[in-house]
């Protein structure tokens, strides 16, 4: 056997490795969230919101927790969307000269790497200048927002990116204008990095703990209006984790339980519509 | 057999650099008006970056300049202050490489026309039936029209970007190597497609097979390294050329 062989040998067992503890990581966490949030699940724990003593042990549910998360995580990825996808398709050469779009990209990438605790702090210095205390919807979502905007922007901005040459040339010689072919042409061979992206978005903006601290303070209710507070999956966990007792504190691997299901929900969701989408996409 | 000759595009001291390296130097041409224009000549020599500039395509480029004017139909397109799309209206352009749009059959040979012209559902089933029938691609499509276009095969794809071009009715369809990625007989297909629609627009086509210029040009023009060595008839082209350059090149050889 000569040197040759025994290198592959070696890196083929190397990735082996690196995917067994990948793939094993993975399986240990959810193991540990289904096997002590199990036990806790239950349909009053869903259906019900957390009045009347949740925190200390007695019954009742995180409902308002899920509605919370998702009030907040939804709209919050909308409009990053909405934000986002403008801002990647103005970032391509047809519209903007490459050095000021890649200097917006590096922008964009320090952004994506800023903690999200400094978006709450920020969020919580516009609060407290116009005088809200106690944390609202509102700000939350905002928090959120900008959050979630690098991340969007830039993952649909790569895969805009890939878009061939060739593609681009066949519209604008059938005397498309040029937004005409970002809006038709572009965006439809882009569209399942899109979807990618806002799932990658949403993602990280449902599960994000430290953004909303600050900013959407706490409830047993739905929020009914933006000025309300609100529960929320993340900050709910860490609550039920910070209580004494050991029953409530089991609680919150029943909230990483659903915070997990949501996530997976979605995905699977996104998995249908870029299938759905590529089938007219150019190979 | 002197066919009348009115010219759709003339260009006057054109010159192309890309990244400040001379492409196309004082090219002065003529394209007879409802011909065949073959431009020859070897690998590099700018003859497709010449086709490029004819529909204002090769600006998207980087580090294009251009010096010059390209006058079409009386017009120099090179003016400031012009609408480009409209200018890109006129002429259709296929590539060697075909790219469908990424929509289904029925839609790739609408787009031009749902984006131009305001036709409706009727109107617009129609004109679609008719490019395809024109291209002899009706046949083989009509009852898949809503299929995604990435599903025919090339010889196919490129029968409908040529559909797709001649929706739009064009005065010129600019062909760039258009069977260079083709089997042969798709490629025959093109070609006697080509042959079919000079009676309606102009086409220029760009090649790099002598053998192809022969059989369906009308007019030649030979291109080596950026300058025009001979511009003419294809019969006289072909049978009395006059520069040294131009034997060497039919002789095969310089290539």
């Amino acid at each position: 056997m000569n040197r040759r062989n025994i290198e592959e040998k070696i890196f083929i067992t190397l990735m082996l490795a690196s995917v067994f503890i990948v793939m094993g990581s993975l399986v240990l966490i959810v193991a540990v969230i289904v096997l002590n949030g199990a036990p806790s699940l239950s349909l009053e724990i869903l259906t019900q919101t957390s009045e009347g003593g949740f925190y200390l042990g007695a019954g009742g549910g995180f409902l308002n927790a899920i509605v919370g998360s998702l009030l907040l995580a939804l709209p919050a990825t909308g409009l990053a969307f909405l934000i986002g996808v403008v801002i990647a398709l103005y970032l391509q050469k047809d519209f903007m000269r490459p050095s000021i779009a890649n200097f917006i990209r590096i922008c964009l990438d320090i952004l994506w790497g800023v903690p999200s605790v400094v978006y709450g702090v920020f969020c919580l210095t516009i609060m407290i200048a116009i005088g809200m205390t106690g944390g609202s919807l509102l700000f939350g979502i905002i928090a959120l927002t900008l959050l979630e905007i690098p991340i969007i922007t830039r993952s649909i901005d790569e895969s805009i990116k890939m878009v061939p040459v060739g593609l681009k040339e066949s519209a604008y010689s059938l005397g498309s204008t040029k937004v005409e072919t970002a809006m038709k042409v572009v965006r439809r061979q882009a569209m399942p990095g899109i979807i990618a992206g806002v799932l990658l978005g949403f993602g990280r903006g449902i599960g994000d703990a430290a953004s909303i601290l600050l900013t959407v303070g706490d409830s047993n209710y739905f929020p009914t209006s933006l000025s309300d507070q609100t529960a929320a999956l993340p900050t709910m966990i860490l609550n039920l984790v910070s209580m004494p007792d050991q029953v409530v504190q089991n609680k919150a691997y029943a909230v990483a339980f659903v915070l997990l299901m949501i996530v997976l929900l979605i995905s699977i969701i996104t998995r249908y519509l870029t299938k759905k989408s590529s089938k007219h996409i150019i190979k | 057999m002197g066919k009348s000759k009115t010219i759709q595009i003339k260009t006057k001291d054109l010159n192309v650099t890309i990244h400040n390296n001379p492409v196309l130097k004082n090219i002065d041409i003529e394209i007879p008006a409802k011909q065949l224009t073959a431009i020859i000549g070897p690998s590099g020599c700018g003859k497709t970056t010449l086709l490029k500039s004819f529909n204002r395509l090769l600006e998207l480029q980087d580090g294009i300049k251009i010096h010059g004017e390209i006058v079409v139909d009386g017009i120099n397109i090179m003016s400031s202050g012009l609408n480009v799309p409209d200018i890109r209206k006129k002429m259709g352009l296929i590539s060697q490489k075909p790219y469908p749009l990424p929509m289904s059959i029925f839609e790739n040979v609408a787009y031009g026309l749902r984006i131009h012209h305001d036709k409706n559902t009727k109107e617009l089933a129609e004109a679609v039936q008719n490019c395809l029938q024109e291209v002899g691609l009706w046949s083989e499509v009509k009852d898949r029209l809503h299929d995604p276009a990435s599903r025919l095969s090339v010889g196919q794809q490129q029968r409908l970007c040529l559909a797709r071009a001649i929706a739009i009715q064009p005065e010129v369809i600019l062909c760039d190597e258009p069977t260079s990625a083709l089997d042969p007989i798709a490629a025959q297909q093109i070609e006697k497609l080509l042959l079919k629609l000079k009676k309606d627009f102009t086409v220029i086509l760009v090649t790099h097979t002598l053998r192809q210029a022969k059989r369906v040009a009308d007019h030649v023009i030979f291109l080596y390294f950026g300058k025009v060595v001979e511009q003419g008839s294809a019969a006289e082209f072909f049978n009395n050329p006059k520069n040294p350059e131009t034997k060497a090149y039919l002789a095969g050889e310089i290539s």
